[in-house]
């Protein structure tokens, strides 16, 4: 008897009893279900909710696996300078993996297990089928936090971005806000050392502070805060062998993962492309108040504003951003005119927030969650102005 | 309670649970947010207002046949502004750093809705005893959310209560601070007090289906 059987056996028994959601859940997920609905018409399409699900899942492995060895490189690298002079060479190595994957893969475990029990146990309270919306944030979340962070404040931020971000609000599909970006937001206003800083990015770096041999793993866009500039030549910013959050170093991996979304009609290309332009108009009219002298080299801004325009885009979490959180179809907006708006204002706001507020320079996170707010708002107007022209044109018709 | 009939009573106890001003009502919230960061301001914020909330439901009470109807949103402020002043006053002299701590939120008693919603709601219409009681069932359901809110914000925010270090030392690293647990700085800034009370109000209408507002 295969594995299905057992667990459709598993499930017939604990039909009706508290326990069902759970054996439910793990049969839906494993096996696509050998019930059918009875009445209705429906469409038959395969492009279910868990289907979606993983698609962006399987567009966030490269980053993953990016990640994993990123983690390992900046560790050894930051120890032995020297091995910067080549990344690609000393990048794809058993040192690195297995340090990242020593470093990482704890921080999905914790992100996949917390998550997944507090919907469960959520599903089993509240008497209904536990929902796939987690799978995404929980893949999410490895990836956009420091390596170093500490699992059991993972923990908590899993469990306050789930039940405050999503549950209270009714489930999956419910939510105001991105719950992957509430958990970070929770981070890092809950345990600021831990999520800023020059001394989180870098495995050890921490632990060795003070040291002789302290590792200092300042971000690019820490160091332009500080109008200093950048150690890192702009292809290795590109490829993404910098220090960053765990999976959004890498620039190139998240193109190849944006147009998988875009191909697969997952992600919304209007969102990503709107977003970048927002991001870029910030961008030069930061430069064009920088041309125009308005801003003397003194000034705490200069760094952030006298970046060329479209590096903004190759630096700190923005593509990552853009791509995988701002197009979250929950929280994004629903029409295709109010995602232009939607998308421009995240990536206008986030590269502003970014040079306006030195002590935080990412602000994307914050962009997109002001912006999931303002969502319903933007649809709303957008509705009501296509109602008002086609009430002209009825009038137009009548009169 | 023999002390009280039981309507009495009930004036007492309903504000404390099914009738609370801030989980139901929604009111006096703005307080509620701004100095709950500590326990001890907390619960000198919620005797301040009990003070204030009883002293004034009665002096409203005594005056509620003199005071002309087109005037009484005047003549209330007045009352409370006289009290809040005193209770500011006695706050100066006798508690001056934590009346420096509470800062402007004592003069905003004033502006309090709860207040002046028990003066035109209860204290207009009834006696004065009945009214200190409503006074006094008010400010103690506030003040109960007021150290709800406070006991969680401060244990969790700073790790102490009252001032007292009940996690152990941050920066000498004992208690639960050796196994590597931080203080929430998240706790300490005034979204979360929002999240905490809207976390009891959630609490409360689960436990109370009757509670929850039709839409």
């Amino acid at each position: 008897m295969g594995l299905k059987q057992n667990l459709h056996k598993l499930k017939e028994k604990y039909k009706g009893t508290k326990m069902a959601p759970a054996f439910n859940a793990l049969h839906t997920f494993l096996y696509t279900p050998n019930e059918t609905t009875h009445s209705g018409s429906h469409v038959r399409s395969a492009d279910d909710l868990k289907r979606t699900m993983n698609t962006v899942i399987m567009a966030l492995i490269p980053c993953l696996i990016f990640g994993i060895f990123n983690a390992g490189y900046q560790h050894y690298a930051a120890i032995d300078n020297t091995l910067r002079l080549d990344p690609l060479g000393n990048f794809f190595t058993w040192d690195n993996f297995i340090l990242g994957a020593w470093t990482v893969l704890p921080l999905v475990i914790v992100s996949y297990g917390v998550g997944l029990g507090v919907e469960f146990i959520f599903a089993i309270i509240k008497k209904h089928e536990v929902e796939e919306g987690y799978l995404v944030t929980g893949m999410l979340v490895p990836l956009i936090v420091p390596i170093d962070i500490p699992l059991w404040m993972l923990a908590v931020a899993v469990i306050f971005g789930v039940i405050i971000g999503k549950e209270v609000f009714g489930g999956t599909g419910m939510n105001i806000l991105n719950p992957a970006l509430t958990i970070r937001a929770f981070l890092f206003f809950a345990y600021p050392t831990w999520m800023s800083g020059d001394k989180v990015w870098v495995h050890g770096a921490q632990a060795m502070a003070g040291q002789p041999d302290a590792i200092s793993g300042e971000t690019i866009l820490g160091t332009l805060a500080a109008n200093t500039h950048p150690a890192y030549s702009l292809w290795d910013m590109f490829w993404g062998f910098i220090p960053g959050s765990v999976g959004e170093t890498s620039t190139f991996l998240i193109i190849i993962g944006g147009l998988f979304l875009i191909f697969t009609k997952i992600g919304s290309w209007r969102i990503m492309l709107s977003a970048v332009v927002g991001a870029l108009v910030m961008g030069l009219i930061f430069n064009g108040v920088v041309d125009q002298g308005w801003i003397e080299d003194g000034s705490k801004f200069y760094g952030l504003m006298s970046e060329p325009f479209w590096h903004h885009l190759i630096i700190g979490s923005a593509a990552f951003a853009i791509v995988y959180m701002a197009t979250d179809p929950v929280t994004a907006s629903q029409t295709n005119k109010g995602k232009w708006i939607y998308g421009f204002l995240i990536g206008f706001m986030g590269i502003m927030i970014r040079v306006f507020n030195p002590a935080y320079p990412e602000g994307f996170m914050l962009s997109i969650l002001l912006l999931n707010v303002f969502a319903p708002t933007i649809d709303h107007y957008v509705i009501q102005g296509n109602i008002k022209k086609r009430m002209k044109r009825i009038k137009v018709k009548t009169a | 309670m023999a002390l009280l009939s039981k309507k009495d009573s009930r004036l007492i106890l309903d504000p404390l649970a099914d009738n609370n001003p801030i989980t139901i009502q929604v009111l006096g919230i703005c307080s509620a947010l701004a100095i709950t960061a500590q326990l001890k301001a907390s619960i000198v914020m919620a005797l301040s207002v009990m003070v204030v909330l009883a002293v004034g439901n009665v002096v409203i009470s005594l005056l509620r046949n003199v005071i002309p109807g087109k005037i009484r949103i005047i003549a209330q402020l007045i009352i409370v502004a006289a009290l809040v002043i005193i209770v500011d006053q006695v706050l100066k002299a006798f508690a001056y750093e934590l009346s420096k701590q509470l800062s402007v939120f004592i003069g905003l008693i004033i502006t309090n809705c709860i207040i002046m919603g028990r003066f035109e709601a209860f204290a207009l219409a009834n006696k004065p005893w009945r009214s200190f009681l409503d006074g006094i069932g008010n400010a103690a359901g506030y003040g109960l959310i007021l150290i709800i809110v406070g006991f969680f914000r401060e244990l969790l925010g700073s790790g102490t209560l009252l001032g007292f270090k009940v996690l152990g030392d941050p920066i000498a690293k004992t208690g639960l601070y050796a196994l590597g647990y931080e203080n929430n700085g998240f706790m300490l800034l005034s979204p979360m007090a929002l999240i905490v009370i809207g976390i009891i109000i959630w609490v409360q209408r689960s436990r109370n289906k009757e509670l929850i507002e039709e839409n």
